[in-house]
């Protein structure tokens, strides 16, 4: 038996309507634990090369962890992944909530979804009942809508996960909604959900996950708690959650703002987590199994609109806030609101509006081109650019495909401030004064994404202290030029921590932002699971899926290699305009010389492609 | 132990279930707690908690008198239990299961919920009697 999981797959033919249920097999729980790691094998098995990301041959698949509900801290992560629309390569992205331990408690690890719906539906898994019915009147509906529908309709058991009018209309970083507030926002995944008519999944769970040894995991358990309540961030970091950062960020120069012109904004004190606190919060909302919510539930009022919202989070600050320049914590959280409804990932829904309107300032779209003038600063601006985000309507048609392919269509040098990586937008830290981070940005496998590696803190302070110390330190005076030395090493360290999270179906948060210890997960697993592994075997696992990734965007982006790794030239050319770091740029040569030794230290060629040798070490061919 | 609760503290993290179940049945298998989470979303953003509150309503109900009070706690005793389930009918506050045996179960104020929840949105109940 495989303890710990729920032991079987769950594959649904959308085309023909029918399922199929088989075992999770040992092989690919050993080789691959769980989450991320099932996500990128099954996508890289089973996606031929060449096919539409939005058509019926993509796939997606829906992956819980080994540790996923079950009696630990952060339990309730699942991993989505398909064949990224936004980038033609790797998707993958991650929610909490309570999606995945349902899923698990309904008897199944995994989901696989191929073919297309012939109409826009339902998918319904009540424990070993499976229906898909047709979604006729939620079409067009927002995310949150369709979600309380569904509750109302279904039973508050059920966990619900959505897309809005967004993720229908194939907007490439349209995003998955669940619980009111959590989304798998990157990579475009609900576009691809879109694609296949599926409006909302809803599952029921009213069974167990078996555990080798339930007395001791529950001892076991009990205690992780109990480390996590000792920590001092607990007790300060989980009241303003991930917003917590945003004084520190703009600090040290690292908060991207007006579309990246610059990474300091002189507003952060109204958008921080002291002003949610203050002028927006409801409740503190925790997915499965938290002691740290991070979610800040509230009530915004503004002039364009007011709205119950989830958020906003750090990133969404960052983006919305920072790069579109909403200066009050209210627009930034109607703004939240607005993409959380039409089903938009906030990071990229607010680089991509930010980039619209430099192209307005920049003379490259005229008020006739865009429909109207727009402003950094404006949140009518901003929602009336969302919403034809969404329906792809006018200049949102285009804005609707990222702005790497934006750029390309308005052309007029605007490629230098389209900042992405591989198609992805980046999300919240400006890298100028950062290589460290900006090379994380530039190798992750889904293009410019935080969550693969986070070395920003070592960037400014040379350790590895977790977040809530950092904001504890501050930044300690001016902020010198930081070295690329060393930073390879850091990065491709934090390469495989920080997925290994996704891996194990946990949180991350309990770990980078109050030092929570990963000893607790090593023994954890092994009551849960009935096996030792260690955390550097872990680690090991977590290496050779990350080389799965890589080899997977060569199979599937024609030419993919060295080219795809680079950031915006704004990045390399265009010195910071304010702030503690202004003036500064990391020079072509610089990111150069740090791309052959990351390369090197991977087992890639010169051109970022696998060497033989490597596929074949990590037992990948 | 009576529980109290302060719904206002609640994050919705379900660890009291979690651990409810692992205790009481020694099972991963929050859908068996004996006591449940509601989240009122999108508005008004508030959770809701049903828990026993010892109310006795099982015990009336119960034809068997196999569930008894003690120092203002209800406890069932299985030897006397017929698994007619009228007790689990009978709670205003559903917050009664069904095992898979068919035994009706009930919180038994083991207080592992106090103990973890992280919010201390679920307590103990220190005016009441054997608390």
């Amino acid at each position: 038996m495989l303890y710990g999981y729920a032991g079987k797959i769950l594959k649904i033919d959308l085309s023909s309507g029918k399922h199929s249920i088989e075992n999770t097999p040992q092989k690919l729980a050993e080789e691959y634990l769980g989450g991320r790691g099932f996500v990128a094998r099954l996508l890289y098995d089973m996606i031929e090369p060449g096919i539409d990301p939005l058509g019926p041959k993509n796939v997606v698949v829906i992956a819980t962890g080994p540790l996923s509900g079950h009696l630990l801290p952060g339990s309730g992560k699942t991993h989505f992944g398909a064949l990224s629309p936004a980038t033609g390569g790797y998707g993958d992205s991650n929610l909490g909530g309570h999606f995945g331990p349902n899923l698990k408690y309904a008897g199944y690890d995994c989901l696989i979804l191929t073919g297309a719906a012939d109409r826009l539906s339902t998918l319904v898994i009540d424990n070993d009942k499976i229906e898909i019915f047709a979604e006729d009147k939620l079409q067009g509906r927002g995310a949150i809508e369709a979600e309380k529908d569904l509750k109302d309709r279904l039973g508050e058991e059920f966990q619900i996960l959505t897309i809005g009018p967004a993720g229908e209309n194939r907007v490439v970083y349209a995003c998955i909604s669940h619980d009111f507030g959590r989304q798998a926002g990157r990579t475009g995944v609900a576009a691809v959900l879109g694609s296949k008519n599926i409006k909302a999944i809803a599952v029921r769970g009213s069974g167990n996950i078996p555990v080798f040894n339930p007395k001791a995991a529950q001892k076991k358990g009990e205690e992780m708690y109990k480390v996590c309540f000792s920590k001092p961030g607990f007790k300060t970091w989980t009241p303003y959650g991930t917003a917590s950062i945003t004084g520190w960020a703009n600090e040290v120069g690292a908060f991207p703002t007006r579309n990246f012109q610059t990474s300091y904004a002189d507003f952060h004190h109204k958008i921080n987590g002291q002003a949610i606190i203050d002028r927006l919060l409801v409740t503190d909302k925790g997915c499965f199994g938290c002691p740290t919510p991070c979610g800040k539930y509230g009530y915004t009022k503004t002039a364009v609109g007011s709205a119950y919202v989830e958020g906003p989070e750090y990133e969404s600050i960052a983006t919305l806030g920072g790069s579109c320049c909403l200066e009050e914590i209210e627009e930034v959280a109607y703004a939240n609101y607005v993409c959380d409804q039409l089903g938009l990932d906030t990071i990229s829904a607010g680089v991509v509006v930010s980039f619209a309107i430099e192209c307005f300032e920049k003379g490259v779209l005229s008020a006739e081109d865009a429909g109207r003038e727009i402003s950094f600063g404006s949140l009518e601006d901003v929602v009336y650019l969302l919403e034809k985000i969404a329906a792809r309507e006018g200049i949102g048609a285009i804005l609707a495909d990222g702005v790497k392919t934006a750029a390309a269509a308005f052309e007029g040098g605007s490629e230098k401030y389209a900042i992405h990586v591989k198609g992805l937008e980046w999300s919240g830290y400006e890298c100028r004064n950062a290589p460290g981070m900006m090379l994380s940005y530039m190798t992750a496998d889904v293009g410019a994404h935080h969550n693969r590696s986070w070395a920003l803190g070592y960037d400014v302070s040379q350790s590895d202290a977790d977040v809530s110390e950092l904001i504890e330190a501050g930044a300690g005076g001016p902020m010198e030029i930081s070295s690329p030395d060393g930073k390879v090493d850091h990065v491709i360290s934090m390469q495989h921590s920080r997925p290994l999270y996704d891996t194990l179906g946990i949180c991350r948060l309990q770990t980078m932002e109050i030092g929570f210890e990963t000893i607790h997960y090593e023994e954890v697993f092994e009551l849960i699971a009935g096996r030792k592994i260690t955390w550097q075997e872990m680690l090991f696992i977590s290496e050779r899926i990350w080389q799965l990734t890589r080899q997977f965007n060569v199979k599937h982006i024609e030419g993919f290699g060295r080219s795809w790794d680079y950031p915006p030239e704004r990045f390399m050319e265009e010195p910071v305009a304010s702030g503690p770091n202004k003036g500064r740029f990391i020079e072509r040569k610089i990111l150069d010389n740090m791309l052959d030794e990351y390369y090197e230290k991977r087992g890639w060629d010169e051109n970022g492609v696998p060497k033989p040798e490597t596929l074949a070490y990590f037992r990948l061919v | 132990m009576k529980l109290k609760v302060k719904e206002e503290q609640c994050s919705g993290c379900n660890v009291c279930r979690v651990v409810c179940t692992l205790q009481n049945f020694g099972a991963v298998q929050p859908s068996q707690a004996l006591l449940r989470i509601k989240g009122r979303f999108p508005e008004p953003g508030t959770y809701q908690i049903a828990y026993c509150n010892q109310c006795g309503d099982c015990a009336d109900a119960c034809p068997e008198d196999a569930i008894k009070e003690k120092n203002g706690e209800y406890n069932i005793d299985y030897d006397l239990c017929t698994q007619c389930l009228l007790c689990v009918d009978s709670c205003p506050l559903e917050v009664m299961v069904v095992t898979e045996a068919g035994y009706p179960a009930k919180c038994t104020g083991c207080g592992k919920c106090v103990k973890l929840c992280p919010r201390q949105a679920v307590l103990a109940d220190r005016d009441a009697r054997g608390s």
